[in-house]
């Protein structure tokens, strides 16, 4: 049974944004989407090691700072080149002012 | 870890590409200049604006060239409207490719493919090759045996260098890559930096570049022209300076297999034209550390992290000034590279990663 994480109060994060949240030897993204809800992924790109949360949240796409590869971080799947390979993601809940991440 | 005792063997499957994987310079960590994420966010912001508002002059006076050339043909008169018409499709076509496949220049996701098409094809390259060339070149940097896109090699080439210029070597060497390649045939380098499961995309791409050569000496054949041509695949010929003039500043007589952009990547000021042409990538440092920043907002953030770079280039003139004599020591030691100061504002450099031994060079 995967254990429910706190990654963050949802203060710590801005409206489309990004913050990086690593745990147990993991990185992972954890996203607010423009409409206020929250996301999470796996915090590295799956083209080459690079912080995702260094990245632009647009809508519901987040941008590699390296390579400008896209990924849609509702659903992990990569947008094209240079990404190729889906992001992992992550179940989500917010309770009581907490981001709570499933992994 | 930079001194190179052998030479440099610049093939991307080589024993210089064992050696920067061995030692960790490939995919290495590199070093960026702090930036609050606030700041950095307001200047990684999207808008299609001002590069719809560029691409409309853009097109506008490459039709409008075109259109003179067509007219005048024939005359004296054309000499300016190639002019003008070869610099737009040989060379303004390279930052478009560039911005556009960073995917950086509009907002609007196909709007950057659009334009990343059509400048591939303006500039003879594989649009899926190409595209992966460039992302090896964001990682690898000026690492020899790992960076596709070194444009100067070391001993430098000054008869290829110049020759450049004219786009000679260019054109020989793209339109027979585009024809080896629509025929399925890809090379070891390029396998090395395109992903499997983009292979036959490149090949795809490739067929229907050379697809839109042969209809145009078709035309030109079937007209008795040379219009057509002149019009569509010879400007990479005889547009392709400005290109080279400003494109080969970007990293030549710099440093190589280091892990600081500061060392390796130039920042030029330019006259405003040519930074029309070259959509700002005079700020070249500033793009490599943070290529997330679209054209329109580099000078911004040149003022913000100008306190930790070297200090520009004034001119091209003064870059090429500054580059000459570097590459005549070039010449004689291989290892020679011109160490750019830094004011006493930035952050040193990483000596771990960047001492290189210059005492032959000095003899």
């Amino acid at each position: 049974m995967a254990d429910w994480i706190e990654a963050c109060a949802v203060d710590d994060v801005e409206e489309e944004d990004v913050i990086r949240f690593d745990h147990d030897g993991r990185t992972f993204a954890i996203y607010r989407s423009p409409d206020d809800e929250f996301f999470a992924t796996d915090g590295f790109c799956t083209h080459e090691k690079t912080h995702l949360a260094d990245g632009l949240v647009m809508d519901d796409i987040i941008e590699c700072p390296k390579h400008n590869g896209r990924f849609n971080y509702k659903t992990g799947q990569a947008k094209g080149a240079p990404v190729c390979v889906n992001l992992a993601t992550y179940p989500v809940k917010v309770d009581a002012g907490k981001v709570m991440i499933q992994i | 870890m930079t001194t190179m005792a052998r030479k440099r063997d610049y093939s991307l499957v080589g024993e210089s590409t064992r050696r920067a994987i061995e030692t960790g310079l490939a995919s290495a960590e590199w070093y960026h200049t702090d930036v609050p994420r606030k700041a950095m966010k307001e200047l990684m912001q999207r808008s299609d604006g001002p590069a719809i508002r560029d691409t409309i002059i853009w097109i506008a006076a490459i039709l409008g060239s075109a259109a003179g050339i067509v007219w005048f043909w024939g005359t004296w008169w054309v000499v300016p409207f190639l002019f003008v018409y070869g610099v737009l499709y040989g060379s303004s076509s390279d930052s478009r490719w560039h911005e556009c496949g960073h995917g950086t220049a509009f907002r609007t996701r196909w709007m950057n493919d659009v334009v990343y098409h059509i400048a591939s094809f303006m500039l003879m390259r594989n649009p899926v090759q190409w595209r992966w060339s460039h992302a090896r070149h964001h990682t690898d940097t000026i690492i020899v045996g790992r960076d596709a896109e070194i444009a100067v090699m070391r001993p430098p080439d000054l008869l290829k260098a110049g020759l450049a210029f004219t786009g000679i070597l260019d054109f020989r060497y793209s339109l027979p890559t585009l024809v080896r390649q629509a025929f399925g045939k890809l090379s070891d380098d390029e396998k090395s930096y395109i992903p499997e499961m983009e292979l036959n995309k490149a090949v795809v791409a490739a067929r229907w570049h050379v697809a839109i050569y042969v209809a145009t000496i078709a035309l030109a054949i079937a007209l008795r022209s040379w219009i057509p041509l002149v019009l569509v695949g010879l400007p990479r010929l005889y547009g392709t300076w400005h290109m080279v003039t400003t494109g080969l500043l970007q990293h030549i007589g710099l440093a190589d297999n280091v892990v600081d952009h500061r060392l390796n990547t130039r920042t030029v000021y330019m006259n405003p034209i040519s930074r029309f042409i070259y959509w700002n990538m005079n700020y070249h440092v500033e793009h490599h550390m943070f290529p997330m920043v679209p054209y329109h907002a580099l000078p911004r953030l040149h003022e913000l992290i100008k306190h930790d770079l070297p200090e520009p280039n004034l001119s091209m003139w003064h870059a090429y000034r500054e580059v000459w004599p570097v590459l005549l020591r070039q010449l004689k030691y291989e290892d020679f590279y011109l160490k750019r100061e830094l004011p006493p504002t930035a952050r040193p450099y990483r000596g771990e990663f960047h001492e290189v031994d210059m005492s032959a060079a000095a003899e």
